[in-house]
């Protein structure tokens, strides 16, 4: 193993020596690494005064972690471009074929790659940070407490990995060192999107969910890196050399795998959908699992933090709420809104919404948005037994009836989105990965137009048509 | 050694290589003929284990190329279509690095490297940055890098095209010396004088089907026809009631020479000496009509397009 390794620090190590060597890489670096502290202490100083003026009332201390966060991420940024063209830059170079033509397994050329990748931008922030922190001693002015340090510490190191991760990907993926640059506002983007989500929860002081972004933010690094790995190939690498997309191609092999050499409708959906549920079904089991759990979450959540403002509330406001309930069913007055299209194409937004999270996250938050979703049903019911009323045969008018129909459509869509996560991180051999994604396409929209959508349309006109009558005669009652 | 069995490849609707059958034993030279896109570069890059056939199969120094792809790299030395040399590196670096990829030993690798440098007259250089050499200095340091591990198999794409005359010289020299150690060689190359001077074995390749394959004796043969002799008289001569022998065919006759194509050379150019020197014709020179690999592959191209245009 130890020798094995060796070969992944020697790839890296000839590449690090090849970077310091490039002082277009250089340079700008140690600008940023040197400059970016003092030009954000400024900034905080000159914000925190502009604002206090109008009686704000900010004191700068509250900015040294939301600094500190920035500091980190702009080196990364920079530095990405090592990462972006750590396999199409030798392509292009001419230098891949060599290396790749060397007896190094797959992984230790990756891992190389990656881990000087990482290493770069890491030293750069972090020197950066040490300086800013320089700064702030100096300045009188208070370190964030060693739990703010730590996940600071654990943020820029997710950054980076995520980062890095992603543009070696693309790197793998692009057919120039152009394209791959372009595709990096891919990675620059959400990564800016997500900081400023982190940036509140910084202000706010939650750690809690400041755990939960790293841990977010760890594991998509993760499946990113698998990602990579598995759809590494040499042939790849070497064979692709024009940057053109052939639409033809691309719709024909989508087409190919949707209708799947099928005769008929017939033969449509009972084989080649058929065969597209089985290779489906280990997943609806998954989510079937994550269905109950969910649902007992949701009870719980309500149980433990509604009960409380229940208990809290006056006579008069729970008779409010139940009256609200009890007039929920009579959907005579929503008629032009809420009628059987409208409940069908939100319902059908629904699972797309879903399907679509789920492919930029390797189905990751397409599960989150199902598991939500199920929740939702465990929560109503603890609503319902906290306020008083009996449940059960609420549930069974109210829901059960279209929900028969609903959520095994829900379970299934979320189902294909982890088939694809799963697939998508699973090596194929022979496949390009653009391949495999219009394959992983072709059996979301059959199963998507072949099974969700039949379901949500009967789900639609039941919840339209008969579960309001159910739920008033029970509510009667 | 190398073989082939239908090895194809396929990218998409292109046939880059079409069912080629190799068989290439150690202490062999293989010249591998053909127009640019011909599929050369393709097969050399199955046989490293690069691309996996779409169908055939294909066994390297022992080896499936497609099963037992690491073993093969190891085995292989591979002087590439572009150098793919690192410009920040000086030679010995590069040569270093090369020499720790395929595992050598640090005594190994200074012994190897020193060597290699000294042998293609890069030792002077060999600090220096490689970006300040020159083309051909930069394909001596690939061929140096595709030899550092000693391997059994060479695999070597145009080894002399940037080379001044002397430093091509030192390079089909070090090939020759490979091929009696017993490597296995196999040479992609569009230099026709230097595979008649190295190849054992040719194929000529086209649209990714090779067209003509074997010694270079056989493709003359195959394609030109039998050997063609030419006689020179030093004085005027009277050819009545002279007669070829069988197998024997007159191709022109003047008063001082005579031209025949002759099926068994080591049978009939006796005889036809013999019946010369009957007939008292004062022979000067009686010599083998030069054929050069470069007419077998302008023959066998412009049947196959011919073929085509047909087609």
């Amino acid at each position: 193993m130890f020798s094995k390794l060796r070969l992944v620090w020697l790839v890296a190590g000839r590449e690090l020596k090849d970077q310091f060597r490039d002082w277009r890489v250089l340079a700008p670096m140690i600008i940023l690494i040197i400059c970016f502290p003092f030009l954000m202490n400024e900034f905080a100083k000159q914000t925190v005064d502009f604002l206090n003026q109008y009686d704000a009332n900010l004191i700068l201390d509250r900015f040294v972690p939301f600094s500190i966060m920035i500091i980190g991420f702009f080196p990364i940024t920079i530095s990405l471009v090592v990462a972006l063209e750590a396999f199409v830059g030798e392509k292009e170079r001419g230098t891949i074929e060599p290396i790749l033509s060397a007896p190094l397994d797959n992984w230790q050329l990756y891992f190389g790659k990656l881990l000087v990748g990482v290493a770069t931008p890491l030293a750069a922030s972090y020197l950066s940070i040490a300086l800013y922190l320089i700064l702030v001693t100096r300045q009188d002015l208070n370190m964030p407490s060693p739990m703010v340090m730590l996940q600071l510490f654990l943020l820029t190191t997710a950054h980076a990995t995520l980062m890095v991760s992603a543009a070696i990907v693309i790197s793998v993926q692009s057919t120039s060192v152009k394209a791959a640059n372009l595709l990096a506002s891919f990675i620059v983007i959400p990564v800016a999107l997500l900081m400023q989500g982190e940036a509140v929860m910084l202000f706010w002081g939650n750690e809690q969910v400041l755990w939960l972004a790293i841990s977010g933010v760890i594991i998509i690094s993760l499946l990113l890196i698998r990602v990579g790995i598995a759809h590494f190939q040499r042939e790849y690498l070497l064979g692709r050399e024009i940057d053109s997309i052939n639409l033809t191609w691309i719709w024909r092999t989508f087409w190919k795998n949707f209708i799947g050499g099928a005769r008929s409708f017939g033969d449509w959906y009972g084989r080649v959908l058929g065969s597209a549920m089985r290779r489906v079904a280990p997943a609806i089991f998954i989510l079937a699992l994550i269905a109950g759990v969910s649902t007992w979450m949701g009870y719980d959540w309500i149980m433990n933090n509604i009960s409380q403002v229940i208990a809290k509330a006056s006579p008069e406001r729970i008779e409010k709420i139940e009256a609200g309930i009890r007039q929920m069913p009579d959907l005579s007055n929503l008629q032009g809104s809420i009628s059987a299209p409208f409940l069908f194409l939100n319902n059908t937004r629904a699972v797309a919404f879903i399907f679509f999270a789920g492919l930029f996250s390797f189905g990751v938050l397409g599960i989150l948005l199902y598991m939500v979703n199920i929740g939702v049903i465990g929560g109503l019911y603890a609503l319902f037994e906290l306020l008083g009323m009996r449940p059960l045969p609420i549930f069974l008018a109210g829901v059960v009836p279209h929900g028969i129909f609903e959520i095994p459509a829900l379970m299934i869509g979320s189902a294909v989105v982890l088939y694809i996560g799963a697939v998508i991180v699973t090596p194929q051999t022979g496949k390009s990965m653009g391949e495999v994604i219009l394959e992983l396409l072709a059996d979301w929209t059959k199963i998507f137009l072949g099974v969700v959508v039949p379901l949500l349309a009967i789900a639609a006109i039941i919840e339209a048509y008969i579960t309001p009558g159910l739920l008033l005669s029970v509510m009667a009652k | 050694m190398i073989e082939t069995h239908e090895l194809t490849k396929q990218f998409h609707d292109f046939l880059a290589v079409d069912e080629v059958n190799l068989s290439v034993d150690a202490g062999q030279i293989l010249a591998i003929l053909g127009q640019n896109g011909a599929g050369k570069t393709t097969t050399v890059r199955m046989l490293t284990a690069l691309l996996n056939p779409t169908r055939g199969w294909a066994r390297v120094a022992g080896y499936d190329v497609v099963k037992n792809g690491h073993d093969v790299r190891s085995s292989v030395g591979v002087l590439t279509e572009q150098h793919g040399l690192y410009m920040r590196m000086t030679a010995i670096e590069y040569l270093d690095f090369f020499g720790q990829v395929y595992s050598l030993s640090a005594v190994a690798r200074k012994m190897r490297s020193d060597h290699l440098l000294e042998y293609f007259g890069l030792a002077e250089a060999a600090h220096r940055r490689i970006g300040e050499y020159s083309k051909g200095m930069r394909q001596k340091l690939a061929l140096a890098r595709a030899m550092m591990h000693d391997p059994g198999v060479l695999l070597l794409d145009e080894p002399t095209s940037a080379m001044d005359p002397e430093s091509a010289r030192l390079v089909r020299d070090e090939i020759a010396r490979l091929k009696s150690s017993q490597r296995t060689i196999v040479i992609c190359s569009h230099n026709l004088t230097e595979v008649e001077s190295l190849a054992d074995q040719i194929a000529i390749i086209y649209r990714g089907k090779i067209l003509l394959q074997g010694t270079l004796e056989e493709m003359k043969r195959n394609v030109l026809g039998a050997p063609e002799y030419e006689v020179k008289f030093s004085a005027d001569w009277d050819a009545t009631g002279f007669e070829l022998p069988q197998g024997v065919d007159l191709l022109s006759r003047t008063a001082t020479s005579l031209k025949v194509r002759v099926e068994r050379p080591q049978e009939s150019n006796p005889q036809i000496l013999q019946a010369l020197s009957a007939k008292s014709a004062s022979v000067m020179a009686f010599q083998e009509e030069p054929r050069t690999l470069e007419q077998v592959y302008l023959k066998v191209m412009a049947e196959a397009k011919g073929r085509e245009n047909v087609q």
